[in-house]
């Protein structure tokens, strides 16, 4: 085996990342862009949370903060925790496997590239004399059609490259599981990152044509006359909204099930115990994944939907806890008379746990229609789903934390991680766990301004909001600390730790299994 | 990395400081949920049969989740404590157990259905929408609401009353601060009442918490639901659905009074010149002086126009341009009166023909093409700056006879 770069060739500076074909630095450059948006979106959060510090306007005008809003959801969930769980995939699913790199080398160079201008289009409108895309990240027909700004039509450009890129990474990462396993990795023997991101990209392959169907029928709207959503034409707002959550429901399981095969991964090896029941894990993703197909409207109670497709939705939403409570408990069980240690990846996952939980509990409460008649399009859906999602970005963080070392060879500061983590889960909390209230009360989402009566929590969840954003300051100080002048990382940083990808040399050769391996080197072994 | 090093140990030295703090915290969480519980902070309990249904289920179906929340957070802080390997503990050897994936899977089923059964129930008496007692027809436009009583022949708009100057933060918020309108929909109360509700550009949302009733306004449909309101009262509301730069600026009041009340109201409006059932545009008997027509224009632009336009006519380009020396507001009259009257496709600019009477439409113009100093641009251009309604008559029934 090899070491890092001896004896190939491949160019230096910005040639080596333009034209790289290495599943590792094509990993480093999709968590690289992921962490440059994840701080974009983030600002942008501040921008409209410091406008709602106050009931009245404070410092940005109504138009442009539906700008801001839809910027934030559009770069926080393509342009941050895809792309993080796609340099995820990149980095560690051949190691993990014992492949000596992904399977198509050439694709996974174009699937990134397109990302950095696909969201320079979405960006530039921000330079045009037009207003931004202002509709929301749901964009919903005919406020993003018909009455949509002229930026509309860069937005859409952008949902088709970002389409185009999730579609071959999804089936680069789908085709290397299926066809580069170690010869002893049968199926049921894959670490249960790798069966995560398996069903993450078989569940983008079915969705993504979807969302570029809709968002194409938009375009011929908007400039071929066409009248799909269009009520004058003939055609069907709610026609756009069932497209639309096609795409959308399951996405929410492309956010979150890469996050739980990492979870799966960190909880054992700092429980230093296998994970517990871990064919009911992957069963269990599986169903999720499927159910995930069948509870879109479940978005749109309130469209006046017949009470038999309410009924309908209603009970396959409720299903899903099922499955999902079964990962939970598999989880705890893992955890359950372990030994455990709570270094920052642990804490992460932790973390993950705790508010993943929340999230879970108030997704049934929403999947309640008549609750939901009450809930819906108020801030208490806005707190409900930042919960998994911020769970999502809590597991990001762990596996961050949890392979740097392999990565870079250079261990990260234990005690900043620390406070990291401490000052995310709190302000996490802070300015989420408030919204619920404020939305039970009364107050619709996506307003600037709002009655007196919310003030308060408003106040509390903008300060949450702050102080998370500035602490990812220090995140993002301990991850260039660490490449510059981290401690030396020993191969196996972690005791508990088994698995293909610890048997390989920190950081990792740059060429990752030039022979298969013969061992799995998991648990059993 | 040093400076961090002494930030750390300067904070362990105030640790106990940390500990009262974290005390402290505690505290506020725990008023917080105390808080929770009681009504402000908690969904309404509402006024009517369905909004009670629907915030019984909703704490049935809270307390199920802080039940299921504390069994794990419980078992977590268990496992936290006694499961460390800084004090040794040795890793079980149990990785694989049906029995208890049986458990966990059957116990949260027998929960769902303990909530599913009540949520049903509940459904079912939203959906029975039989024998109203009167309709309601609610349109959504950008950004007010429109209500027309079907059986009554009433029809009218319902426009943010809060002053601009609120908004921009120039004068302190009244009480319902961006939840108040001109004309509130009157509703009796102990009647069961039938809403259609649709849209006349994009989606809205009506949604009045303590009815417990949201429902989307869509272009295209006609949406049906009720209420049937239990105690006198204002009920206040807001847009629950994205639709445009004011979609924050559209609230809904409800203003339950008594059936004779409702009768008085109705026969009201029906009687009193300036009521609100739609009469066929015609002229004034007198026209108005060129005074009157300003002052009339200077009201009715503050509560259509300025929210986009602005007050002081420079709009938010180039979302909502300005009328200062636009090509509108100081070019040919007839191009001005024509998207008064049909508004712009695609635009929040609404056909103002169905919403204005013939004299406040020809104030208004009139107000445009002479505030802001247009009126010298007309004057210089020899455009007219002065409209009467019976002009703004003439051009309506010219349409429609074409």
């Amino acid at each position: 085996m090899s070491h890092a770069g001896v004896g190939h060739h491949h160019p230096k500076g910005i040639k080596r990342w333009l034209y790289t074909t290495n599943h590792k630095d094509i990993g480093t450059m999709y968590l690289v862009f992921a962490l440059i948006m994840f701080f974009v979106a983030g600002g942008m959060s501040l921008i409209f949370r410091i406008e709602l510090f106050r009931p009245e306007h404070v410092f940005i005008q109504p138009q442009f903060y539906n700008e801001m809003i839809t910027m934030h959801g559009i770069i926080m969930i393509f342009g941050v925790v895809m792309p993080a769980a796609a340099g995820l995939a990149n980095w560690m699913i051949p190691p993990m496997i014992g492949a000596p790199d992904m399977a198509l080398p050439r694709l996974n160079n174009w699937s990134f590239w397109l990302l950095p201008f696909a969201f320079s289009i979405a960006l530039s409108t921000m330079f045009m004399s037009g207003p931004m895309p202002d509709f929301g990240w749901t964009f919903y027909a005919p406020l993003s059609t018909t009455f949509g700004p002229k930026s509309t039509d860069f937005f859409i450009f952008t949902i088709h490259m970002l389409g185009l890129s999730s579609i071959l990474a999804a089936l680069n990462i789908a085709v290397t599981i299926i066809n580069m396993r170690a010869p002893k990795m049968t199926w049921m023997k894959m670490p249960v990152f790798v069966w995560s991101w398996f069903i993450t990209a078989l569940i983008l392959l079915a969705i993504m044509p979807v969302l570029a169907g809709g968002v194409t029928m938009m375009l011929m709207d908007r400039n071929f006359h066409t009248a799909f959503f269009e009520a004058a034409g003939g055609g069907d707002p709610i026609l756009f909204q069932h497209i639309f959550w096609f795409f959308g429901h399951p996405e929410v399981y492309v956010l979150v099930v890469p996050a739980f095969g990492v979870i799966s991964e960190i909880i054992p090896a700092f429980s230093r115990k296998k994970l517990f029941g871990y064919h009911m894990m992957v069963y269990a993703t599986i169903i999720i994944a499927f159910l995930g197909f069948l509870v879109w409207m479940h978005h749109m109670f309130t469209t006046g939907a017949p009470i038999e497709s309410q009924l309908f939705f209603m009970y396959s939403t409720m299903v899903i806890a099922v499955p999902t409570g079964v990962k939970l408990f598999n989880w705890m069980a893992t955890m359950h008379k372990g030994s455990l240690s709570f270094e920052t990846p642990m804490l992460f996952a932790i973390g993950f746990l705790v508010i993943f939980t929340i999230g879970g509990v108030t997704g049934i409460m929403c999947a309640l229609v008549p609750s939901d008649y009450q809930y819906r399009g108020s801030y208490f859906v806005v707190a409900h789903f930042h919960y998994p999602l911020l769970s999502a970005v809590m597991a990001i963080m762990a596996a961050v934390y949890f392979w740097l070392p392999k990565w870079c060879g250079k261990m990260y500061s234990e005690a900043m991680g620390k406070w990291h983590f401490w000052l995310t889960v709190i302000s996490v909390n802070v300015t989420f766990f408030p919204q619920h209230f404020i939305g039970l009360a009364g107050m619709p989402r996506r307003v600037p301004d709002y009655p007196l009566q919310f003030t308060d929590l408003n106040q509390v969840s903008t300060i949450g909001a702050i102080v998370m954003g500035l602490s990812q300051l220090l995140f993002l100080y301990n991850l260039i600390r660490t490449v510059k002048r981290g401690k030396e990382a020993p191969q196996r940083p972690w005791d508990g730790a088994k698995g293909l990808e610890w048997t390989l040399p920190s950081p990792m050769p740059y060429h990752t299994f030039e022979e298969a391996p013969d061992e799995l080197h998991g648990y059993e072994d | 990395m040093l400076g961090f090093a002494s930030a750390v140990c300067y904070l362990r030295r105030f640790s106990k400081r940390l500990c009262q703090l974290a005390i402290f915290i505690g505290a506020l969480c725990w008023q917080a949920l105390a808080q929770a519980f009681s009504s402000y902070w908690n969904m309404p309990r509402g006024v009517t049969p369905v909004s009670h249904g629907i915030y019984h289920l909703h704490m049935v179906a809270f307390w199920v989740g802080v039940v299921i929340s504390s069994f794990i957070f419980l078992w977590m802080i268990w496992i936290f404590v006694r499961y460390r390997h800084s004090k040794g503990a040795i890793p079980g050897n149990v990785h694989e157990h049906m029995g208890v994936e049986i458990v966990w899977t059957v116990i949260p089923i027998i929960l769902l259905v303990i909530l599913a059964i009540p949520a049903t129930k509940i459904l079912i008496k939203i959906h029975d929408d039989e024998k109203p007692a009167m309709s309601v027809k609610v349109t959504g436009y950008q950004w007010k609401w429109n209500y027309e009583y079907l059986d009554q022949g009433i029809r009218f708009f319902s426009n943010l009353a809060t002053s601009q100057a609120e908004i921009n933060n120039e004068r302190p918020p009244g009480p319902n601060y961006l939840l108040e309108v001109d004309h509130p929909l009157v509703l009796p109360v102990g009647e069961k009442i039938r809403f259609l509700i649709t849209s006349n550009d994009v989606i809205h949302d009506w949604w009045v918490p303590d009815l417990g009733v949201k429902q989307d306004a869509i272009p295209g449909y006609v949406n049906e639901t009720w209420t049937k309101i239990e105690k006198v009262g204002t009920y206040r509301g807001e847009c629950a659905e994205l639709c445009g730069t004011y979609h924050g600026f559209m609230p809904i009041v409800v203003k339950a009074v008594s059936p004779a009340a409702f009768k008085q109201w109705v026969a009201k409006q029906k009687t009193v010149s300036n009521g609100l059932t739609p009469t066929k545009p015609k002229a004034p008997a007198k026209p108005m002086t060129e005074s009157e027509l300003l002052t009339l224009g200077k009201t009715v632009y503050g509560k259509n126009c300025a929210v986009c336009h602005q007050t002081n006519g420079k709009g938010l380009p180039p979302t909502f341009p300005g009328l200062v020396a636009s090509p509108i507001a100081t070019g040919a009259l007839e191009g001005h009166i024509n998207i008064v009257l049909h508004g712009k496709k695609g635009t929040a600019m609404q056909a103002f023909s169905e919403q204005l009477s013939p004299s406040e439409i020809a104030a208004v113009i009139t107000y445009e093409r002479q505030a802001w100093g247009n009126a010298e641009l007309n004057k210089k251009a020899g455009h007219p700056v002065l409209v009467h309604a019976a002009d703004i008559v003439k051009k309506e029934i010219e349409e429609s006879g074409s």
